[in-house]
């Protein structure tokens, strides 16, 4: 296993780079883990995996129904869904088939459910049906007031993002994909091979893919292509404690017309409930801060939809970045005669779609003319449970009788163990910073914020990393304390 | 989730701070029986344990703060309580209402009068409590002694004529019940009595709403002393401090220590809120300057804080430059099992609504401390807890649990109170209260129904929030138990 954070990059020459450690780019690197034949590299500009858009996204996983239909993102949303959620019962990622309403609160949007009932079933999915307002208040009792009706797509699901990236990620680096973290690409040169010259050297493969999400664009020019430009669409979320899990059972998702798109409620995998997101087109690819006026706006959408919901406490505010090329498409493109693959436009829908792309973009880097060998399945990963669908670790009596560390709670609001915090710690991709170890753990998710528990977790990590590092380096730069 | 049968205690404390140590220690030494007290923390003592300033104990007995916890934790160790640390209570088992976490909806016992029911209930349709806490609708009577008493959850009207108060039985058959874990793995305790004594916390950046990026050097101040005072770790350089009340000075005493500058304290108040000697002392003797009508109106900075970019009331913003800022005050109570409980919540202190010998609205259940009233110092949380036990040695003794009884409410721009449930179980010691605005030698009025029952000037200067306000009680046996809402405006 090579897990690679400083010093200069492996000499070797891979069969495959893919720049970007995102959930597409993980997802990837394990799609090829699986063709033992090939060296891969994974290359991540930050000190994770995950750390760009992928982990600050709405946690959903599409049935597609809403796709354009005929695009290559309908598709693969499609396909991606069917392949994400086998690969979730398998890992242990948790996902609960919650459903979704598209709920309908004037008559525009009540004449827009038929159509988009229509679409579903052209993009194949059939199990749609239109409620009145009466079913729908039975189905959400605690819905403001003026529902007129709603779309129930009882497919939609909630999924752990940060565990879905992890569990690629570790499958692959576990059975031979070398992930290098901390490793910006600057410049890429095509010579009958590529060169790569980043932050920690320079590294060589044989075919590269273009898996860098918000810095697509600008991978691609390095390559001498000007197909796209990315637009970073910020999408600002509240995240509301636990104790409003109750007060929400579907995913309650706005009906898109022509007026915009409004904002969702919907409940978390985590327990929590989301609030959001903003669409804001921005210039900036480091904006990923909240506003005073995107929370406002969002906290008045909510408050119609979800009243009780404005009582309860936030427990995070974050702001992704979506990769909006301008397209309503997903934009992945084969340059045969590079040896290169770029995966751009990847928008909201790319956690669903991620095996999918994964499995089109290996296709099309067979197309190039490698030979991807033989096929050989890595060993199953199981990640931690995260979700609150099944009991936590420290409610499970078998696992506390057989290592008390579990019993021990260290984040209390989130009910996260010491040993939990441990196993992290000595995973094949370690955690180096708060923010790592809470996307792996949750510990220091909750409503507290660290109140109670921040300096113990803190110091939990810095032993952590102590141990792994006796030099004393500590945690990297970026996190401390 | 229980393996085994639960196991049984007389008294079940949660929570090892003053409030919950002083009502253990007072109860094992009556001879309540077995009384255990649980705290999630390594150490007991709560809050105190990582506040290493003096201002605890008493003028004969000064101490500091983790000096006063030991004393608290020895005391209560000394009389026979069993402190059980690295225990989590988890939720409420059996005939408990896991899950039943709605905030103020109807349909509650002590929400039952009608006015309090439109007054904890604003825009809920109807249906909506039965939906959000669904076991209240499936679950037993909880039957009196005797086997007789009337069913305290499925029937309360919750509207109609005024008398839907409905008296609660004493000492329940079986008494609450708590899943809990430890290293020891899950387990279940049954207790005669449960004493909720959960404490309070500050309510961090996110809950305030505070836009900007996410970096590391986000601080409260409970975090923060615990980090400098247990652990030992390093803070950032350069501390901004939000807010100027007392436990405001005391982080930024906390960042001195740790070796770092505090930039400044922000308030949004027009003045500090804490005394004149505390605030001159960080002002002229530490240099720290203190802005006034002043919000945070943004986090800056990638990885690591870089500044704070504040706003004045006059619109004018300015960015300070800092590695930390620390959000101080803003106390909420930890309310997650009184929630979790289906208690009764005060829309006003969001902790458990108790009457002035704390008992909550569900039978066997009482509440001390900070839980009820975020926050008091840890000698009058303590007092509390003194205080608590006696109304439970009553009611071990046979005490009939109260009816719902008056609630007691605040108006603007009063915060809240606490206790604030009228009973005839008898006056609290004191009432205390917060106020949002400044007050000029301010009159607190009482009325009930239109009745003028009492006024007391609460200060002889002006009211500052985030300060104690205090309102006797011996105006009680005014108050009509059939009346409607009691109700305390300022003049």
């Amino acid at each position: 296993m090579t897990v690679t954070r400083e010093g200069p990059l492996p000499g070797r020459t891979y069969d495959v780079v893919i720049v970007g450690a995102g959930v597409v780019g993980c997802a990837l690197a394990r799609e090829l883990a699986r063709r033992p034949r090939l060296s891969v590299a994974l290359v991540e500009a930050q000190d994770d995996v995950g750390q760009g858009t992928s982990k600050a996204n709405t946690a959903i996983l599409h049935t597609g129904f809403d796709a354009a239909p005929g695009t290559l993102e309908a598709w693969l949303v499609r396909e991606g869904y069917h392949r994400l959620g086998a690969y979730a019962a398998e890992t242990g990622i948790p996902v609960e088939r919650v459903g979704a309403l598209l709920v309908a609160w004037d008559e525009e949007q009540l004449a827009a459910l038929p159509r988009l009932a229509g679409k579903a079933e052209r993009n194949g999915y059939g199990e749609t049906s239109l409620l009145g307002s009466d079913e729908v208040y039975a189905r959400e009792p605690r819905l403001g007031p003026g529902a007129l009706g709603a779309l129930h797509v009882p497919g939609e699901s909630i999924i752990c993002p940060w565990t879905t990236t992890l569990a690629y990620a570790t499958q692959a680096v576990r059975a031979g994909v070398d992930l290098h973290l901390n490793a910006a690409v600057a410049q890429a040169a095509w010579q009958a091979g590529h060169h790569l010259v980043t932050s920690r050297g320079t590294l060589r493969a044989r075919r590269l893919v273009n898996a860098a999400g918000l810095h697509a664009d600008t991978v691609d020019r390095l390559l001498g292509h000007e197909d796209f430009t990315v637009t970073p669409r910020r999408g600002q979320l509240l995240v509301y404690d636990r104790l409003a899990r109750p007060l929400v059972r579907h995913i309650l998702l706005p009906v898109p017309t022509a007026r915009g798109k409004g904002v969702l409620v919907a409940p978390t995998v985590h327990g929590n409930v989301l609030l959001g997101p903003t669409a804001e087109d921005l210039d900036d690819k480091r904006a990923t801060g909240s506003t005073a006026e995107g929370l406002a706006g969002l906290r008045d959408k909510g408050r119609r939809i979800l009243p009780a919901l404005l009582d309860e406490e936030v427990t995070a505010v974050y702001a992704g970045l979506r990769a909006a090329i301008g397209q309503e498409d997903y934009r992945i493109t084969a340059h045969p005669e590079q040896g290169y693959v770029t995966v751009g436009g990847i928008r909201s829908t790319g956690l669903t779609a991620s095996m999918a792309i994964a499995a089109h973009v290996t296709g099309l880097l067979a197309g190039t003319g490698l030979d991807l060998g033989p096929v050989r399945e890595p060993d199953p990963v199981t990640v931690p449970g995260l979700g609150e669908a099944l009991p936590r670790p420290c409610q499970r009596p078998d696992l506390v009788a057989a290592d008390p560390e579990y019993g021990v709670l260290v984040c209390h609001c989130e009910r996260v163990s010491q040993g939990e915090i441990r196993d992290a710690l000595a995973a094949p991709i370690p955690p180096r910073t708060l923010e790592a170890l809470r996307r792996r753990t949750r510990a220091g998710a909750g409503r507290c914020q660290g109140f109670y528990c921040g300096a113990a977790v803190r110091d939990l990590l810095e032993r952590g990393l102590a141990q792994a590092d006796p030099a004393g380096r500590g945690p990297s730069g970026k996190g401390w304390p | 989730m229980a393996v085994t049968s639960p196991r049984r205690v007389d008294v079940l404390v949660v929570g090892a701070g003053p409030a919950g140590l002083a009502a253990a220690a007072r109860l094992a030494a009556a001879g309540a029986g077995h009384v255990e007290v649980l705290d999630r923390e390594a150490e007991p003592g709560g809050v105190p344990r990582h506040c290493a300033h003096g201002g605890f104990g008493t003028w004969t007995r000064p101490l500091t703060g983790p000096g006063y916890a030991r004393l608290l934790a020895e005391a209560a160790a000394r009389a026979g309580a069993v402190v059980r640390t690295g225990v989590t209570a988890l939720d409420w088992a059996g005939a408990g209402a896991p899950g039943a976490v709605g905030l103020f909806g109807p349909g509650r016992p002590w929400a039952a009068d009608p006015a309090a029911a439109g007054e904890f209930g604003a825009g809920v349709p109807d249906g909506a409590a039965a939906e959000a806490s669904p076991t209240r609708t499936g679950r037993p009577c909880e039957r009196t002694a005797a086997g007789t008493g009337p069913c305290v959850s499925t029937s309360v009207p919750l509207a109609g004529s005024g008398t839907g108060r409905v008296p609660l039985g004493s000492g329940s058959g079986t008494g609450p019940a708590l899943h809990v874990v430890g290293p020891g793995g899950p387990e279940t305790v049954e207790a005669r009595v449960v004493v909720l004594a959960t404490g309070a916390r500050e309510r961090p950046r996110t809950a305030r709403l505070v836009p900007g990026t996410r970096p590391a050097g986000v601080y409260t101040t409970g975090e923060l002393q615990q980090a400098v005072h247990l652990f030992g770790q390093r803070v950032g350089t350069r501390a901004v401090v939000v807010g100027a009340e007392d436990v405001s000075y005391a982080a930024a005493a906390t960042v001195r220590a740790a070796g770092a500058e505090v930039v400044a304290l922000v308030t949004e108040h027009p003045r500090a809120q804490t005394g004149r000697a505390r605030a001159q002392t960080a002002r002229l003797c530490h240099g720290i300057p203190l802005l006034t009508g002043t919000t945070v109106a943004e986090l800056l900075g990638h990885g690591r804080l870089s500044g704070v970019r504040v706003r004045h009331r006059d619109g004018r913003t300015t960015v300070l430059a800092c590695d930390t800022v620390v959000f101080t005050g803003d106390f909420v109570p930890d309310h997650e099992l009184a929630r979790r409980g289906a208690l009764a919540l005060d829309p006003g202190t969001r902790g458990p609504a108790v009457d002035g010998t704390l008992h909550t609205s569900r039978t066997g259940v009482f509440a001390a401390g900070n839980v009820l009233h975020a926050v008091e110092r840890a000698g009058a949380a303590a007092g509390e807890g003194a205080r608590a036990a006696g109304a439970v040695l009553d009611f071990l003794a046979g005490a009939p649990w109260p009816d719902p009884g008056v609630p007691l409410v605040v108006e603007e721009p009063l915060r809240w109170i606490a206790p604030n449930r009228i009973t005839p179980t008898g006056p609290p010691a004191r009432h205390v209260l917060r106020t949002g605005a400044p007050l000029t030698r301010p009159v607190l009025r009482i009325h009930q129904d239109g009745r003028l029952l009492h006024q007391e000037r609460p200060v002889l200067g002006t009211a500052l929030p985030n300060r104690t306000l205090t309102l006797s009680a011996h105006w009680y046996d005014r108050v009509d138990p059939k009346g409607g809402m009691v109700r305390v405006s300022p003049a």
